[in-house]
């Protein structure tokens, strides 16, 4: 804002309208925010002792891990799926198209549970699974209850549904990028695969990268539905040790801290990796990381 | 020498005849600039001649060779994907919008394509890069995002970006149409010294004041055809067709 020249005018003193109506929100939220912070501190129930006892335990640790891991690989099955389902749907054959419109049909329209548990009940669908030639020779074959352990069900449950969200995502990145910068680079002489991967798709990150945050912050926390498939990660741990000891809450809030930490982390991984692909945008300068952090707050805070 | 050479081309849109059967030739080192009303099909035509858009019939020669068919016993057989991109590897395209790469700096832009396409080292495509920029007047913006240069500045790169690929023909689709008016003159500048420099043109162009100072031959269309061609003195000065004068006297 340009500063006005107060010399010539009267200064006059600028008196702010009253919200009554947010002081009484402020009050409020004040109140009902020290009854919380009361009710934690003084409730024995919650048992900090014990969820914070058990915040570093092998077993939660084991579990951690199994649910980062579980996270990394059904994201990259998730992405690889949807880059994939995304240049299918922008095909021009029909058949493809067609094809991967099923694939996001299916897999969005029913629940990722029932996926999880079809993919851990497959060996009832097919006994036995085989690679070969259709209507040829097999070349190798197995019990689908050897190669589909819970883990690969895990994976394919939770990596293919994604790849159906990720799809969508995918293709709005795409489809934001000017078809021009196609046209150039075609005219520079680059094949479609080298226009796909230096031009089309770092443009594309721009749009796709936010949503793919949320989505990996979202796969975090659907990970614990593998549980039901007897998945050890975290929350199927805590479950096993609050079975044996019946410190259930202790044990959930644990297992919230643990969330809380790797989404937060997640998060700001999320920031440095949105200011990466906005190179060249002029509309959003480049900042340091906690200009960027403080700037969001503001930002949010502000309406 | 013929550099391009387009017999019978015809191109139609979802039914619509767009280009209804253009013949013409331009020699090497020519310089030709296509005027006509907008809808009379000059600016697809010149994306016929890099195969940014396929003909629907009629043959296109680039320093003798098809760009986007092979000949086989009387038929044209569509080439292949990386076919296609070598042999426009050899004609740069200049647009009316820049179409600069906005997530790299004025130099990868220019080296981008050289490296990828050519397999050329990077210090040697950067070592050409910073003389087309010197060339354009634009030394100092070799670490400059696209965004932050002026529409000018951006075609100025955008030519030298098409010139770092070494091509025998430029191709420039409405170049300063854009463009502020104050700034088409830079640009023009870069494509007058171009033309000195004895680099074959197809210019698509509103400029007519262009046209007749910088063209070998001005070549007006109207309709998806070629209405009248010839040196500029003749079809500007002295337009035999009444399509012709009816567009100068509009422009003029």
């Amino acid at each position: 804002m340009k500063p006005t020249d107060t010399q010539a005018s009267p200064v006059l003193k600028v008196v702010p309208v009253r919200r009554y109506g947010q002081w009484l929100t402020t009050a409020v939220l004040l109140g009902l925010g020290a009854l919380a912070v009361r009710s934690i501190l003084t409730n024995p129930r919650f048992q900090w002792d014990v969820a914070f006892g058990y915040f570093l335990n092998a077993e939660v640790l084991d579990g951690l891990l199994t649910t980062i891991w579980l996270t990394l690989v059904a994201m990259a099955v998730g992405i690889v799926m949807g880059v994939l389902m995304a240049i299918g749907r922008r095909s021009d054959n029909p058949v493809v198209s067609g094809a991967a419109a099923l694939y996001i049909g299916f897999f969005r329209g029913t629940p990722l549970l029932v996926q999880l548990i079809f993919w851990f009940n497959l060996a009832a669908l097919y006994p036995v699974l085989s690679i070969g030639i259709p209507f040829g020779p097999t070349f190798a074959s197995g019990s689908a209850n050897v190669l589909i352990t819970p883990m690969v069900a895990a994976i394919l449950g939770l990596g293919l549904n994604e790849g159906a969200y990720m799809s969508e995502i995918v293709r709005a990145g795409l489809q934001s990028v000017d078809p021009g910068q196609t046209q150039a680079a075609q005219a520079l002489g680059m094949r479609k695969g080298q226009v796909f991967r230096r031009i089309v798709l770092p443009q594309a990150m721009r749009v796709i990268i936010p949503p793919t945050g949320n989505e990996t912050i979202a796969m975090l926390k659907t990970t614990s539905l593998v549980s039901v498939i007897a998945i050890p990660e975290i929350l199927f741990q805590v479950q096993a040790i609050y079975s044996r000891t019946y410190e259930v809450i202790p044990l959930l809030i644990t297992v919230s801290l643990w969330y809380l930490i790797l989404t937060t982390v997640l998060t700001i991984g999320q920031m440095y990796l949105e200011r990466h692909f906005r190179r060249g945008d002029l509309r959003t300068p480049q900042r340091s990381f906690l200009a960027v952090f403080l700037a969001r707050r503001t930002e949010q805070e502000q309406p | 020498m013929t550099m391009v050479e387009a017999v019978g081309v015809h191109k139609s849109y979802g039914g619509n005849l767009v280009v209804k059967g253009i013949d013409l030739t331009v020699r090497k080192g020519e310089v030709m600039c296509l005027l006509g009303p907008s809808g009379s099909g000059k600016s697809t035509f010149l994306r016929c001649i890099n195969h940014l858009e396929k003909i629907d019939a009629g043959t296109i020669r680039v320093a003798g060779e098809l760009v986007g068919y092979r000949e086989h016993r009387g038929r044209l057989h569509e080439l292949k994907d990386a076919e296609i991109a070598e042999r426009r590897a050899g004609i740069g395209m200049v647009f009316q919008q820049f179409n600069l790469f906005p997530h790299m700096t004025v130099l990868q832009n220019l080296t981008e394509a050289p490296v990828l396409v050519r397999r050329e080292k990077p210090a040697a495509a950067r070592e050409r890069a910073h003389e087309l920029l010197a060339r354009v007047g634009l030394s100092d913006k070799a670490g400059a995002y696209p965004r932050s240069l002026s529409g000018g500045q951006q075609q100025r790169v955008a030519i030298a970006r098409a010139l770092n690929m070494r091509p025998g023909l430029m191709l420039f689709d409405e170049p300063t149409s854009a463009l502020d008016p104050e700034l088409v003159g830079e640009v023009l500048d870069v494509m007058r010294d171009l033309a000195a420099d004895g680099m074959t043109m197809i210019v698509v162009t509103h400029e007519i004041a262009f046209a007749r100072e910088v063209a070998d031959t001005v070549t007006f269309m109207d309709d998806g055809v070629v209405v009248e061609s010839g040196p500029p003195a003749e079809v500007l000065g002295n337009p035999q067709h009444p399509r012709t004068q009816a567009f100068l006297a509009k422009v003029l």
